[in-house]
């Protein structure tokens, strides 16, 4: 079975709903684990990585925590195209779709737990959950980590902990990450203020695909930098704390938007809507920064019943895998038909959507007095 | 171009040093600029920016405390670690931990590990303790005279022990 078989349909996989997913898009915590006696896989020859692939490909695929229905697969195995699916679905890094043989994945049915083997460290494995439910990804991903300590033997010692490639992981190997819309701190330029306060707490603030990328579409990821020296669960909580506090900002921020300024929001969101549903030819950026104006609209209620899974729809097929997967010239299609196709797509999803009411933002302000 | 000191091979590192307002230009073949350490300043830049500022620093301080330093596991060399700020194996952090710890200073919380501790290890923990205990408690038996007491333990202390 080919992965594109194996996922859910994007509006599928956009279905999904957890607390605070108006502004927390996911929450994930990864592990990163190396085996004892065998280099490390940035540093190993081929066939070491070979034997290490095929000591742990199995050990993970026979996990119960996995559920019975995995998918498994050697990275050389998968075509770029699936490979960039899975980046743009979250489930692999960029680093890893650039692996081949000696590398491999292995994936559960839910699509929430996934397991990268020879990545920069033997064993990267990730839970995810939407929205916020750090914790919940925290406690799957720690009981599949356990589980593993009985078949494998992980490089530990008692000094440092769990021994990774790169010393910035060393200790639990953890990064607690969550993926935030924050459009109303970008409105309200308090998005650089917010930025820095975090980054003084010890936390990272990046783009949508990790290290290195820009915050496309209003989208922010946060996460620990910090892996030695405290629990887990202390690295959990305290991510958590500082997410609810940016939560209330933006909560905050999109509030005193509508309060001050309505006609400027309005402006972002019927633009949105204007250019998404005219345009004949558009970029991945520039679709993904309008899809993030149209999704507020949705959470402000402008577009009536329109539910937020149509708009993370549209952000997950404007993206240049997805959108290629959907088109019968597939891999071949270039970056310009790419634009237009995009157009097109996005022309006949968003005319499903309701034009956008302003008495949603309007009607909200207090009556003036007669007076 | 060639190598300023051995004057044979080619030269392939080319350093512009500024000291004292006075630019001094040095190129040499990599096996001269290694013997006179000229490194290659990029490889710092790397560092700082993987490990945070100031990271590549004390990964040059760490350098120069371990010295010339290889993993005998894997091979990874102490210039390795400086250009990559990876290691290579397991062992690397036997053998590099004495310059390690200013390293991870920078970048952690403590240079102690406070996590999950793997239940293999839990136990075999948990195991010295139970076996400290009652070896404490045997010896507590035999000066008090409770020899009842004290074989219990001693089978008890056996028992525990099958292997040895």
């Amino acid at each position: 079975m080919s992965i594109l078989d194996f996922l859910v349909p994007a509006s599928e996989a956009c279905q999904r709903s957890g607390p605070h997913d108006k502004i927390v898009l996911s929450s994930r915590v990864r592990l990163a684990r190396n085996l004892r006696t065998s280099p490390f896989p940035s540093h190993s020859k081929k066939a070491e990585r070979i034997r290490a692939f095929e000591t742990l490909m199995p050990a993970v695929k026979s996990l119960t925590q996995l559920g019975s229905e995995t998918f498994s697969e050697s990275m050389d195995k998968l075509p770029a195209l699936d490979k960039q699916v899975l980046v743009e679905r979250h489930l692999i890094s960029r680093e890893h779709a650039a692996k081949n043989a000696g590398s491999g994945i292995v994936l559960n049915r839910e699509e929430n737990v996934c397991v990268m083997v020879n990545e920069e460290d033997h064993l990267r494995m990730q839970a995810l959950r939407p929205g916020l439910q750090l914790r919940q990804a925290w406690m799957a991903i720690d009981a599949v980590d356990t589980a593993l300590q009985e078949k494998v033997e992980f490089a530990y010692t008692e000094r440092y902990g769990f021994l990774t490639a790169c010393p910035t992981n060393l200790g639990t190997g953890i990064r607690v990450s969550a993926m935030l819309h924050l459009p109303g701190l970008v409105l309200a330029e308090q998005i650089n203020q917010i930025i820095q306060a975090v980054n003084k707490l010890g936390l990272a603030v990046r783009g949508l695909y990790g290290e290195g990328t820009e915050a496309l579409g209003n989208v922010f990821q946060v996460s620990n930098q910090m892996t030695l020296g405290e629990p887990e669960n202390d690295i959990v909580e305290r991510i958590n704390k500082v997410l609810l506090q940016i939560i209330e900002h933006e909560e905050n921020a999109r509030l005193s938007q509508m309060e001050k300024k309505p006609a400027v929001l309005l402006n972002h969101i019927g633009r949105a809507y204007g250019v998404l549903g005219n345009s004949w030819s558009i970029s991945s950026k520039e679709a993904m920064n309008l899809i993030s104006f149209l999704r507020l609209g949705v959470d402000l209620a402008v577009f009536g019943q329109t539910p937020k899974s149509l708009t993370d729809e549209l952000f997950l097929r404007s993206q240049p895998a997805h959108l290629q997967l959907a088109h019968p010239l597939r891999e071949k299609l270039g970056s310009d038909e790419r634009d237009l196709f995009r157009a097109q797509m996005l022309r006949e999803r968003t005319s499903l959507i309701p034009k956008p009411d302003p008495q949603a933002l309007l009607g909200r302000r207090e009556p003036e007095s007669p007076e | 171009m060639v190598c300023q000191f051995c004057k044979l091979k080619e030269a392939t590192v080319h350093v512009t040093e500024i000291a004292d307002n006075k630019v001094k230009k040095v190129d040499a073949c990599a096996a001269c600029a290694k013997e006179k350490n000229y490194n290659d300043p990029a490889a710092f830049a790397i560092a700082d920016h993987l490990l945070g500022l100031g990271a590549a620093q004390k990964m040059e301080e760490a350098s120069e405390a371990v010295g010339a330093l290889s993993c005998d596991q894997c091979g990874y060399t102490q210039a390795d670690f400086k250009k990559s700020g990876r290691l290579g194996c397991a062992r690397c952090y036997d053998i590099f931990s004495d310059g390690l710890d200013s390293v991870l200073k920078t970048m952690h919380k403590d240079i102690r590990h406070r996590g999950k501790v793997p239940a293999g290890m839990q136990s075999a923990q948990a195991g010295v303790q139970k076996l400290q205990r009652l070896n404490r408690d045997l010896q507590t038996a035999i000066a008090q005279e409770d020899f009842e007491s004290a074989a219990r333990l001693r089978d008890e202390i056996k028992a525990f022990k099958p292997a040895e």
